[in-house]
């Protein structure tokens, strides 16, 4: 969690819709490839921690980002995928990547 | 041999900083190097455990498996494990959802509980492969799940990481949680095995 500076308030909840941003910046990011551009939904959220693109960088990470998990049907993501329909895929991404 | 084996070769980039800041912490007196040696072969060392403990006692207390599932770390924490900076999630196997961990960026694992990552874990193949066909990956492993049971991936990409509960084999009504740890390996927590019975004969295989 943030050292005592102000943890921002998340914009979703649990249950919200959320699309990953489809963009491709360099340096290091966190959200992979094959999800960017997908539609989930908030599975839980997980607290808020300093940006992992900015520390990185050598710097602070704040203000922290808050992280939720987001559940992704595995059907969305992957063309003529072979499994139950209930088949999920849950990973985490930090709310400047959702939209 | 492979060409090259036992021939000089200079420290890599990487190599060279450990060793340089390795150095200088010692000569500061602000480590020693049996402290460090110590520290690296009690990682080495480590196995699944203290992983397999909390499992084995969420199997025999009901109202600790909630504390588990509700917070991971603190339940961690409440069996003698430390686990600084740890932030545990812990997924549940039903009859309905079966739940695997990968880390595709890189290779996230909870090591503090679970000790040093398999190789295969590391490996481009597992890492690409588990996401976008679990169902193929798992039945590689010898895991062969009903069409029914959904599968639920977790993709351990940022602060979070995972172990899995899996489910209480049948036939082990009575068994105190030392002897049911015995049944939990380091597969069954990561998700690409369930717990088994053991076998009359030893055959227990490892990878």
């Amino acid at each position: 969690m943030s050292d005592g500076k102000l943890v921002p308030v998340p914009n979703y909840r649990v249950g919200d819709r959320v699309t990953v941003r489809k963009a491709y910046p360099l340096g290091h990011i966190r959200t992979p490839y094959y999800i960017r551009g997908h539609t989930g939904v908030v599975e839980r959220v997980c607290g808020a921690f300093p940006n992992p693109e900015e520390l990185a960088q050598q710097r602070d990470g704040l203000p922290a980002q808050p992280l939720y998990r987001v559940r992704f049907r595995q059907e969305d993501l992957w063309p003529g995928y072979r499994g139950a329909n209930a088949d999920v895929l849950e990973l985490e991404i930090y709310q400047h990547w959702l939209e | 041999m492979k060409p090259g084996a036992g021939r000089y070769e200079p420290y890599s980039y990487f190599q060279l900083m450990e060793v340089s800041l390795r150095e200088l912490l010692v000569d500061k007196g602000i480590v020693t190097e049996d402290a460090i040696a110590g520290a690296v072969r009690a990682m080495r060392e480590r196995g699944p455990e203290r992983g397999a403990a909390m499992v084995a006692r969420a199997w025999v207390d009901e109202a600790y498996k909630a504390r588990l599932l509700a917070d991971g770390s603190r339940a961690a924490e409440e069996l003698g494990f430390e686990v600084p900076g740890l932030k545990l999630i812990v997924v549940e196997n039903t009859p309905q959802t079966h739940n695997a961990i990968v880390c595709t960026l890189c290779s996230c694992y909870p090591r503090v509980l679970l000790g040093l990552p398999p190789e295969w874990y590391k490996s481009r193949p597992y890492r690409s492969r588990m996401v976008r066909e679990p169902r193929k990956v798992l039945a590689e492993f010898g895991l062969k799940l009903p069409a029914k049971t959904a599968i639920r991936v977790h993709d351990s990409n940022a602060d979070m990481r995972y172990m899995v509960l899996p489910m209480r084999p049948a036939g082990t009504d009575g068994w105190d949680a030392a002897r049911l740890a015995m049944m939990v390996s380091r597969d069954c927590l990561i998700g690409v095995a369930v717990p088994q019975l053991p076998k009359k004969s030893k055959t227990r295989k490892s990878r």
